[in-house]
């Protein structure tokens, strides 16, 4: 080959070291300018990620490498009347979760989009709720919720709205209630952001159009700023989607899955079952669970993504 | 005090004055340990009468040339804990020349550290644990068996409980050595108590389920509620419930391991009992954690709770009116006719993979002896209650009359796995919460007791399939 010659006569010439000739190809380059990258995403995720999907087919328990069982896990798990609940728990807590999220986010995000005095400092503002570490937030609502020194019950019963004790935490239905209203609180300013930035980039001259042949708010918002926006709208949604099905902090610091299991989200089962019960293997195939949801947003997402 | 307890001065300093008469058991078993003899005791409490105390008895290991030791344990729940385990550390590095590192984790986390450790065969040398942690790595750990059974035939014997969570039956070892376990006991107002028309005296406190389920409902009646938790709560709500599975003849499983025995009259017996006393609650225990009832308690919204001594040492600090009107009484008994009370089991073991064996058992030893575990559990005021029977003559079970209760935790209790033996499906039946939802569900009305048993039998035959 002739440029394999060329570069062995250059070689000869100019007395390069072989390494400085290797790092001439520009192949071997790229490959060592990448390495770095897919190394780090090799072994911080890749690994992590292969080594669940075959902990999830095995009967490993903390201490033991476990045996291949095939899917004896998530057969098991099935049938698992715990589980089936913490199915649904998951899905009623997340879908009810970024739908109000996405709502109240969009309705924040349309607001501060206005001119008004003090906007700026609003903006910022707004982002605390994300911004603190959600282990601290969960403490605060964990206080809300206390069924005796809610500060809560205590101004509703000041008010005259209610009597005696409320049972935030006590109470299934309540119990779901208050976590949701609990991960809307903190995840508003996730969509309204991203929302924010989304409404920034349409041009006024849209709406003079709109205004002009006699449009109204509402209609301006259907025919305008939802179509345009929708890509990214579906992007945050799924991106809050993700993070909602994995939530744990919040459900463990305020319930930790009670009562009764009536809170109990995939991500603190795993726990609970791999971690506390020593299930490794059956932990694994719970998380295992989520991966087609996440599956279907990634894809729900990189659609858009490219289209964008 | 029976003649055989422990001498001890007041400041809680064991001291030997009064050198028992060690007798020829105590010889022969101090050769035995010595000659490091294995196997002819499983309970060391078997070679002597219960409660002797053989202070002539001495063992001591070959520590490790350039040992260093690091210890992983639970952190405080009282103010007076680490300090004096540091103190006692730090006495064992100025003898030994080991230098001791304490980590600490909070007690529900330091189980998860563990089992990290003994998935990698590296971390710390020593870790405290709690309940079957042991039993969930049984073969990764450094057998304590010649430890254990000096240290029961030194200080009378182990409580028949310690064995049971110490000792393997698979490896006919001991391997873990018992601390002792944050007990448990009724709190309660005595003001209201008395109004309620009940003796508040510790030791005339009802003593019988029916006699206290008398007591909650003439609390309730005068507008002080009692609190007990039915939420995720490891401690306080696996000790309440279990106590009263037990105490009216339920158990989840058989001595053989895998009979579900759930599945009983006794059980719904229990569960109609639990009801009524949930009708004396305070509005939102099914979702109480560990901390609710100690809060709730101290800001005087219940009369009546299962806790440690921790609200009792809080108000003492911080609410001396409360710590004047509280006392503390045994869980009453119920028609089982015996005590049957689960505390927080805490025990130390060594991992395999320690460099140093000796100067970790060394260690565990100088701990567990009367000075360093005197001054340890006298400055707690008794929070840990020991699980060897010379100890009940501490200073602490005399300096506060209402800390006694606490000194006989140990001796009335049974372990978790009742009546099958700690391991792994034990530790995952109670890390599933599965008699306490059984009791939430039922209690609360969300499940009858029917569904709620055959709901925890579906569970139970799963983890012990």
């Amino acid at each position: 080959m002739a440029g394999v010659e060329v570069a062995t006569a250059t070689a000869a010439t100019r007395r390069e070291s072989p390494l400085a000739h290797l790092l001439e190809n520009r192949h071997v380059l790229g490959a060592v300018m990448v390495f770095p990258a897919v190394g780090l995403l090799a072994v911080f995720l890749a690994y992590p990620f292969a080594l669940g999907a075959w902990l999830s087919l095995t009967d490993a328990t903390i201490g033991t490498p476990g045996r291949f069982v095939a899917l004896a896990n998530f057969h098991y798990l099935l049938r698992d009347a715990v589980f089936r609940l913490v199915v649904f728990n998951t899905a009623l807590y997340a879908g009810v979760a970024v739908v109000l999220k996405l709502a109240l986010g969009f309705l924040l995000a349309l607001l501060v989009n206005r001119e008004f005095a003090g906007k700026r400092f609003v903006r910022a503002v707004m982002l605390l709720p994300w911004i603190v570490p959600t282990s601290l937030s969960a403490l605060v609502f964990y206080w809300l919720y206390d069924g005796t020194f809610s500060v809560l019950t205590w101004m509703l019963k000041r008010v005259g709205l209610v009597e005696g004790f409320i049972n935030y935490l006590g109470d299934p239905t309540l119990a779901r209630a208050s976590l949701i209203a609990a991960n809307v609180w903190r995840g508003i300013p996730f969509f309204a952001i991203g929302l924010l930035a989304g409404l920034q980039t349409v041009s006024p001259t849209l709406y003079e159009a709109a205004a002009i042949d006699g449009a109204g708010p509402w209609q301006k918002f259907w025919a305008i700023t939802w179509p345009l926006l929708l890509p990214l709208t579906a992007v945050v949604t799924v991106f809050s989607t993700i993070m909602t099905i994995g939530d744990f902090q919040l459900v463990w610091i305020v319930t930790k899955g009670g009562p009764a299991n009536a809170t109990h989200l995939l991500g603190t089962l795993a726990y609970q079952r791999a971690i506390q019960g020593g299930y490794i293997g059956e932990g694994a195939a719970i998380s295992g669970f989520m991966l087609p949801v996440l599956l279907a947003s990634v894809a729900v997402a990189y659609h858009y993504l490219r289209r964008d | 005090m029976s003649r055989n307890q422990l001498p001890s001065d007041g400041h809680g300093r064991l001291t030997r004055r009064q050198v028992l008469k060690a007798g020829a058991a105590g010889l022969a078993g101090a050769a035995l340990a010595h000659l490091g003899v294995r196997g002819l005791v499983q309970d060391a409490a078997a070679q002597l009468p219960p409660g002797s105390y053989n202070p002539e008895l001495t063992m001591s290991f070959p520590v490790e040339r350039g040992a260093a030791l690091r210890v992983l344990r639970w952190s405080q729940f009282v103010s007076t804990d680490e300090p004096t385990f540091q103190q006692n550390a730090a006495e064992f590095t100025r003898r030994t020349g080991v230098p001791v590192t304490v980590e600490r984790e909070t007690w529900t986390d330091v189980q998860p550290k563990a089992a990290a450790a003994a998935n990698v065969g590296a971390g710390p040398d020593i870790v405290i644990g709690f309940f079957d942690e042991p039993h969930l790595w049984a073969d990764k750990l450094v057998p304590v068996t010649d430890l254990a059974e000096y240290l029961g035939r030194k200080y009378g014997g182990w409580f028949p409980v310690a064995p049971q969570y110490g000792f393997s039956q698979e490896l006919k070892q001991w391997i873990a050595i018992p601390i002792g376990a944050p007990g448990a006991t009724i709190n309660y107002r005595e003001s209201w108590v008395k109004e309620a028309g009940f003796d508040p005296d510790p030791a005339r406190f009802p003593k019988t389920t029916d006699e206290f389920l008398r007591l909650c409902q003439a609390l309730r009646r005068r507008g002080h509620p009692t609190g007990f938790a039915l939420g995720k709560a490891v401690g306080d709500g696996n000790v309440w419930v279990h106590w009263l599975l037990w105490a009216f003849g339920g158990k989840a499983i058989g001595p053989d391991n895998k009979t579900i025995t759930i599945n009983s009259p006794e059980t719904v017996n229990a569960l109609e009992y639990g009801r009524q006393l949930y009708e004396t609650m305070i509005p939102g225990v099914a979702g109480w954690l560990d901390p609710h009832n100690n809060r709730a308690f101290l800001a005087g919204e219940i009369s009546l709770t299962n806790n440690g001594i921790s609200i009792y040492f809080a108000a003492r600090n911080d609410f001396p009116e409360i710590a004047r009107d509280m006392n503390h009484a045994n869980f009453p008994i119920g028609p089982v006719g015996r005590p049957t009370e689960l505390h927080l089991f805490s025990q130390a073991y060594i991992f395999k993979y320690t460099r140093y064996p000796n100067a970790a058992k060394e260690f565990l030893r100088f701990m567990m002896e009367d000075t360093q575990y005197g001054r340890w559990i006298n400055a707690m005021l008794g929070y840990v209650t020991h699980p060897l029977r010379a100890y009940n003559g501490l200073a602490v079970w005399r300096s506060d009359p209402k800390a006694l209760p606490f000194r006989d935790a140990v001796a009335r209790m049974l372990p978790h796995s009742y009546q099958g033996t700690p391991g792994p499906r034990s530790a995952r039946a109670m890390a599933e919460f599965v008699i306490v939802d059984m009791f939430a569900e039922a209690l609360t009305g969300r499940r009858s007791v029917r569904d709620a048993i055959r709901a925890a039998e579906d569970r139970l035959r799963r983890i012990y399939a």
